[in-house]
C-alpha cells in the first residue's frame, strides 16, 4: 500500500512552543487512519499543518493527494452567520467556480443530492443558525462530499454529536474508503477507533506509535502517551535537535 | 399641507436637495458596508476607525484650510494607516485587534483635536466633529456619489470571498485564498465611506447611517444580500425624515438623522422577525415536527 502522506521530522510551533515535535510517520493511501492522543497533543495542529494553515513548520510534508478536503472543529465557524444551508454546502464546489464565477445548474443539483445523502433533504433554504449541532455537522459533511477530494481530513468529526448522527456520518466515511479516498480523522473515542479505523497514529506532541490500530492502541502505548502529556513543561529550553533551514 | 411638510423644503431650497441626494448616496453605499461591519463583529472597531480619520482631516485642514479634497484625502490616508497599523500590531504582538484599534483611535482623536485647535476656531472644530450635511456643495456631492458607486461595484466584486471570510475563514484559507487581502479591501471601502460620511455627519457620527440601519436590518433578514437590501431603504428613510424634521424644527440635521436611524433600530429590536423582543415574547404554537 503506498503512502498518501509522509511526515518527515515535522515540527510545528506556536510562539516557539512545539505543538508537534519531530514527528515522522506515513499515512497509507485509500485507507482510514485515526489520529489519537490526549488534549494538547497537537492533533488538530497536525491537520492544520497538512492543510498548509499552520504558522511555522520545520521538517517536511510529502503529499500525493491532488485535492484535500478539511473538516474543521465547529468552533472555528460562525454558526450565527446569516447564510442558508444550500449556500453553505455549495461552497464545496469552490474549486470549480472560485470566488467570482457562477454556480452551474449541475452544481446546485449535486448540492441537493449531497444534502439528501446526509439526510437533510428539504433543508436547502433553512438558515444555518436554526440547525442543531448534529444537523450542522451533516451540512459540513455534505460540503465535503461536494469537494470530491482524494484526501479527507476530519478534525473531531463526532464531538458532541448523538449516536444516530455518528452512525450516519460513519457510513459516509466508509463510502469514501470504498471509493479509494484517504481519510484521516482526529478522534477521542477509542472504542470507535478500534471498531472502524484500521490504522492509527498515536501522538503526544511527539509520535508514540503509528501503524495497525490493534498494535498502536496497546495498553503500554496509551500509558506512555499519558505520561508524556503529564511531563509537558511550559518553560522548556530550546530543543537540542539540529534546526533545519526551511527552503 | 402635506406638500408643505414633505416636498416644499426640497423644492424651494437647493441645499436641501443636495443634502437629500447626498444622503441617498450615503445610504446606498454605507448601509451595505455596515452589514459587513456587523457580520465581521467589527461595529465598534468601525467606530474607532471613523474617529481615527480626524487627525488626517485635521492635517488637511491645517495645510489647505476648509477644503474638501485636502481634508478628504487626509482623512482617507489616516483611516487606512490606522487600519493597517492596528492589523499589523495585532498580527505581530499578542495584543487583540480591538484593543490595538482602541489605542490607535484614542491617539488619533487627541492628535486631531490638537491640530485643529492650533489653527482653526471652535466653529471649524464643530464642523469637522459633527459635519454639515446642509453645507454639501457640488464637489462634496460628487465625492459622496462616487464613493457609493465604488462601494457597490467593489462589494459586488469581492462579495463571495468576503462572505466566506466572515463565516468560515478556515475554509477560504484551505481553498488557498488569502482572506486578509479581502479583509483589507473591505476596510479600504469602509474608510472611503466614512470619509464620505464625515462631510455630512462628522467624524463622531459618520457611522450612524452606516451601522444603525444595518443593525436594524439584521432583525429582519435571513441572508446577507437581503440584509443589505433592507438596510439601504432604512438608511435613506432616516436621512430624508431627519432632514425634514431638522428643517421644520430648526434642529441640527446630523444628530436628528442619526436619531431617526436609531428609531428604526429600536422598532426592529422590538418588532423584527428574528431575535427581536416580539419574537422572544410571542409563543406561536409549536410545529408537529
Amino acid at each position: 500500500m503506498s503512502a498518501a502522506l509522509r511526515l518527515v521530522d515535522l515540527t510545528v510551533t506556536y510562539d516557539r512552543h512545539p505543538a508537534v515535535h519531530h514527528v515522522s510517520a506515513e499515512i497509507p493511501g485509500a485507507e482510514m487512519t485515526a489520529i489519537v492522543g490526549p488534549n494538547g497533543a497537537g492533533k488538530s495542529t497536525l491537520l492544520k499543518a497538512l492543510m498548509g494553515l499552520a504558522p511555522r513548520i520545520e521538517g517536511r510534508i510529502e503529499c500525493t493527494a491532488r485535492r484535500i478536503a478539511y473538516l474543521p472543529q465547529q468552533a472555528e465557524i460562525d454558526r450565527s452567520f446569516p447564510i442558508s444551508v444550500l449556500d453553505t454546502v455549495l461552497l464545496g464546489r469552490w474549486a470549480r467556480f472560485g470566488g467570482f464565477g457562477a454556480a452551474s445548474r449541475s452544481d446546485i443539483h449535486d448540492t441537493r443530492h449531497a444534502l439528501a445523502a446526509v439526510g437533510l433533504a428539504g433543508f436547502e433554504r433553512r438558515p444555518i443558525d436554526t440547525l442543531s449541532v448534529g444537523q450542522f455537522q451533516r451540512v459540513l459533511f455534505a460540503r465535503l462530499l461536494l469537494q470530491d477530494a482524494d484526501l479527507v481530513l476530519l478534525d473531531e468529526p463526532f464531538a458532541a454529536i448523538d449516536s444516530r448522527t455518528v452512525a450516519d456520518l460513519m457510513e459516509v466515511i466508509k463510502r469514501w474508503r470504498a471509493e479509494r479516498r484517504t481519510v484521516v480523522a482526529v478522534l477521542h473515542d477509542l472504542d470507535q477507533v478500534r471498531r472502524d479505523f484500521p490504522n492509527t497514529l498515536l501522538m503526544a506532541r511527539e509520535l508514540v506509535d503509528a501503524g495497525p490500530t490493534r498494535e498502536v492502541l496497546s495498553t503500554e502505548n496509551l500509558r506512555r502517551a499519558r505520561a508524556m502529556a503529564e511531563a509537558w513543561d511550559e518553560r522548556a529550553d530550546a530543543c537540542e535537535a539540529p534546526m533545519r533551514l526551511s527552503a | 399641507m402635506l406638500f408643505d411638510i414633505l416636498i416644499a423644503p426640497f423644492a424651494e431650497f437647493g441645499f436641501m436637495r443636495r443634502a437629500l441626494v447626498a444622503s441617498l448616496a450615503l445610504a446606498v453605499g454605507g448601509s451595505s458596508i455596515g452589514v459587513f461591519l456587523i457580520l465581521r463583529r467589527m461595529s465598534l472597531m468601525g467606530d474607532a476607525l471613523a474617529h481615527a480619520l480626524l487627525p488626517g482631516a485635521a492635517l488637511g485642514f491645517l495645510l489647505g484650510g476648509l477644503s474638501l479634497p485636502a481634508m478628504s484625502l487626509g482623512g482617507f490616508l489616516a483611516g487606512i494607516a490606522t487600519a493597517l497599523i492596528s492589523g499589523i500590531v495585532a498580527r505581530f504582538s499578542s495584543m487583540r485587534e480591538d484593543a490595538s484599534f482602541a489605542a490607535a483611535y484614542l491617539t488619533a482623536m487627541a492628535l486631531g483635536v490638537l491640530i485643529v485647535s492650533m489653527r482653526g476656531s471652535a466653529v471649524d472644530l464643530m464642523n469637522i466633529l459633527f459635519g454639515a450635511i446642509l453645507a454639501v456643495d457640488d464637489a462634496a456631492l460628487i465625492l459622496v456619489v462616487s464613493t457609493a458607486t465604488a462601494t457597490l461595484v467593489g462589494l459586488a466584486a469581492i462579495y463571495r470571498p468576503l462572505v466566506v471570510e466572515c463565516f468560515n475563514p478556515g475554509f477560504l484559507a484551505a481553498m488557498g485564498i488569502r482572506g486578509a487581502l479581502y479583509h483589507y479591501l473591505f476596510l479600504a471601502l469602509a474608510v472611503l465611506n466614512m470619509v464620505a460620511g464625515f462631510q455630512a455627519l462628522g467624524t463622531l457620527m459618520a457611522l450612524g447611517l452606516i451601522l444603525l440601519p444595518a443593525v436594524a436590518a439584521s432583525f429582519w433578514a435571513r441572508e446577507v444580500w437581503s440584509m443589505t437590501l433592507i438596510a439601504a431603504p432604512m438608511a435613506f428613510a432616516s436621512a430624508a425624515v431627519g432632514l425634514l424634521v431638522s428643517f421644520h424644527a430648526g434642529l441640527p440635521s446630523g444628530p436628528v438623522i442619526v436619531l431617526c436611524a436609531s428609531l428604526f433600530f429600536l422598532g426592529s429590536l422590538l418588532l423584527g422577525a428574528r431575535a427581536s423582543v416580539r419574537a422572544r415574547l410571542s409563543r406561536p404554537a409549536h410545529l408537529r415536527g
